[in-house]
């Protein structure tokens, strides 16, 4: 099967801290679209690269390049549709940036359907001149969209971990944040002990995670604009896999305070903070619970079969049901946002891959990727790509992977290890856009 | 005396080690390392009160120099003890030497011990953090068991986050699934 792959290395621009990226994507067969360099009033920089870059990523546009193209309209009078027609294209995007006396910027857009010859979507965004990335992402949002019916989720961010001087006694662990396009990294915490299990609130202003910084682990909330960090009162033994409910209420938890590894709730918008216990299965691990979408039931591992597997209770009823039967490891698993279609962990002959299953078939589990020692898997919100760990060359690195395999790339780091990536929710990274 | 000590002890270790073999299923069968257990072991009920009164004084030679614990032969005792992939389950060779850790602690009962649960980096983090407690509780079950005072110990799981060996293959997870004690 012809393989397309693309080379894009980033770091350059941003700093060495950046993801590079690589993309490999099967020979289907993706929309091609002209996303003409933006005309600039000034030297502001040209944002069309990020927003082809986003459209690559997906999988289902396939960009030319500037060099290939004909002429570079930035103005629907200067758009003639016969020179892209020519080049194959479906689509055309042209753009211009404005700068304000404010210091602000305006971007206008618009989108055109080639063979209809017309216009399809336009948009005006107007930000801070620090903000060109967002404007990028969120008009590759509009684009995709309009084009494809589904929400795009390039104006988001991902959390990990990223360890230097792993395997030495001065190993760092730093929580990053970075785009969904690995630029912009940030570092949120850092510490000289493990740190692990990232989450988003569903609003995306908090997060969660497990910290060894006392030497012992806990469970941090931190909310992202303050920078504020609580540690939640922490139990003898394990406390970890911390989960936000859907209605951001609650947090799902595991305790072994008890002797064995259960899954609890706390309330955590009272100042009580009681864990209540979901599962009882002494001797069993029960771990790693994620939230159904409505937030009635919870998804989670547990060994109490004698091998990991993925099991749902119902928080009211307790009723619990096994979800997975096919192998002997199955485990951290996360459901799409339509409820019915789980991502897990899954071990086959000792290699473990991310798989896919629908939970209204009794087909087995479909393995998503071929990489090896495959872990954490995070779905984007609009539920078409998840982001994971993975090793490449003896290093941690993230890969992200389509729902349906078909687009795969590789996000490494060349700070250090990365790994534990978490996709946040849909984030109000700008005010809403502008038809024209 | 020390003989007697010994002998008792060794009673404590056979039948812990029965109740660990007991509670894990799914078992290869026990290797044939078993002999090291004389067939003349005192009976089980013995009275914890009995044996006390010669362990409450402390031996200086339960510890090196550098604050290792010793085998009574003077050698330095083991700390790590190792475990199949997925298991949780402790070799008849390490239960014999967790025998002389308890008998140290047992004699020393103002050292505290962390027993360190660790797992190899395949699966995932977190059910890798409860497997590694599993084996940390292993060990502390048979060093309770063995008379050791649950307040002597203190247990962290750390899961596969911080391997013995950074490699990635078998020599290096086989190193890495472990339980370590350390003396505080």
């Amino acid at each position: 099967m012809k393989k397309v792959i693309w080379w894009a290395v980033f770091a350059s621009l941003q700093g060495l801290d950046a993801l590079e990226i690589v993309i490999d994507r099967g020979n289907d067969n993706p929309i091609p679209i002209a996303v003409v360099p933006f005309a600039s009033s000034n030297s502001t920089g040209d944002i069309s690269g990020v927003i082809s870059f986003d459209l690559i990523r997906s999988g289902q546009f396939s960009p030319i390049e500037k060099e290939n193209m004909l002429s570079y309209p930035s103005q629907p009078e200067d758009v003639y549709f016969r020179d892209w027609r020519i080049l194959g294209m479906e689509y055309l995007l042209i753009g211009r940036h404005l700068s304000r006396v404010d210091g602000g910027i305006t971007v206008t857009y618009r989108l055109f359907d080639v063979s209809a010859e017309r216009e399809v979507k336009s948009g005006e965004i107007t930000a801070p001149r620090d903000r060109m990335r967002d404007i990028a992402h969120r008009i590759a949002d509009d684009v995709y969209e309009e084009i494809t019916g589904i929400r795009g989720a390039f104006s988001t961010r991902i959390l990990y971990v990223l360890v230097e001087n792993i395997g030495t006694s001065y190993a760092r662990y730093k929580l990053e944040m970075a785009d969904s396009d690995g630029e912009r990294p940030r570092t949120l915490f850092e510490t000289s002990e493990p740190l692990l299990s990232p989450s988003w609130s569903p609003d995306g202003q908090r997060i969660a995670y497990v910290s060894f910084e006392t030497g012992r682990p806990s469970i941090v909330i931190q909310e992202l604009e303050s920078n504020v960090r609580q540690r939640l009162p922490s139990y003898p033994g394990l406390n970890g896999a911390p989960a936000f409910s859907p209605d951001g209420r609650e947090l799902a938890m595991v305790l072994s305070r008890d002797g064995n590894p259960e899954i609890y709730t706390m309330e955590i918008a009272t100042p009580a903070r009681r864990p209540r216990r979901v599962t009882r299965h002494v001797s069993a691990i029960d771990t790693e619970p994620g939230w159904t979408p409505d937030g009635k039931s919870l998804i989670f591992t547990s060994d109490r079969g004698g091998r990991p597997q993925i099991y749902r209770v119902d928080l009211r009823t307790s009723l619990t049901e096994r979800l997975t039967y096919h192998g002997d490891y199955n485990a951290r698993a996360r459901l799409l946002p339509d409820g019915r279609h789980l991502v897990y962990v899954h071990r086959r002959e000792g290699i473990y891959h991310i798989a896919w299953q629908d939970l209204e078939t009794d087909e087995g589990p479909r393995v998503l990727t071929k990489t090896s020692l495959d872990e954490s898997p995070s779905l984007a919100p609009n539920g078409t790509m998840l982001i994971y760990a993975t090793q490449d060359q003896g290093r941690g690195i993230l890969a992200v992977v389509s729902i349906d395999g078909q687009v795969k790339y590789k996000l490494p780091s060349s700070a250090g290890d990365v790994r534990e990536p978490s996709w946040s929710p849909y984030l109000d990274t700008l005010s809403a856009t502008r038809g024209l | 005396m020390m003989r007697q000590v010994r002998r008792y002890n060794v009673a404590l270790l056979v039948a812990a080690a029965l109740i660990l073999v007991g509670c894990a299923s799914q078992q290869e069968p026990e290797p044939a390392a078993q002999p090291a257990a004389p067939v003349d072991v005192v009976p089980v009920q013995s009275q914890p009160a009995q044996s006390q009164a010669v362990q409450a004084e402390p031996e200086s030679t339960d510890f090196d120099s550098r604050s290792r614990p010793l085998m009574p032969t003077g050698r330095i005792l083991a700390t790590k003890f190792y475990f199949e992939l997925d298991q949780a389950r402790l070799s008849a060779r390490d239960l014999r030497l967790l025998e002389m850790h308890a008998n140290i602690l047992t004699r020393n009962r103002d050292r505290r011990l962390v027993i360190e649960g660790h797992c190899d980096e395949r699966g995932t983090r977190e059910y890798n953090l409860a497997l590694g407690e599993r084996r940390g509780n292993a060990v502390r079950s048979f060093l309770t068991s063995a008379g050791v005072r649950r307040s002597q110990i203190e247990m962290v799981s750390y899961g596969e986050e911080r391997p013995d060996d950074p490699g990635h293959d078998e020599s290096a997870w086989s190193k890495n699934r472990r339980a370590v004690v350390i003396y505080r």
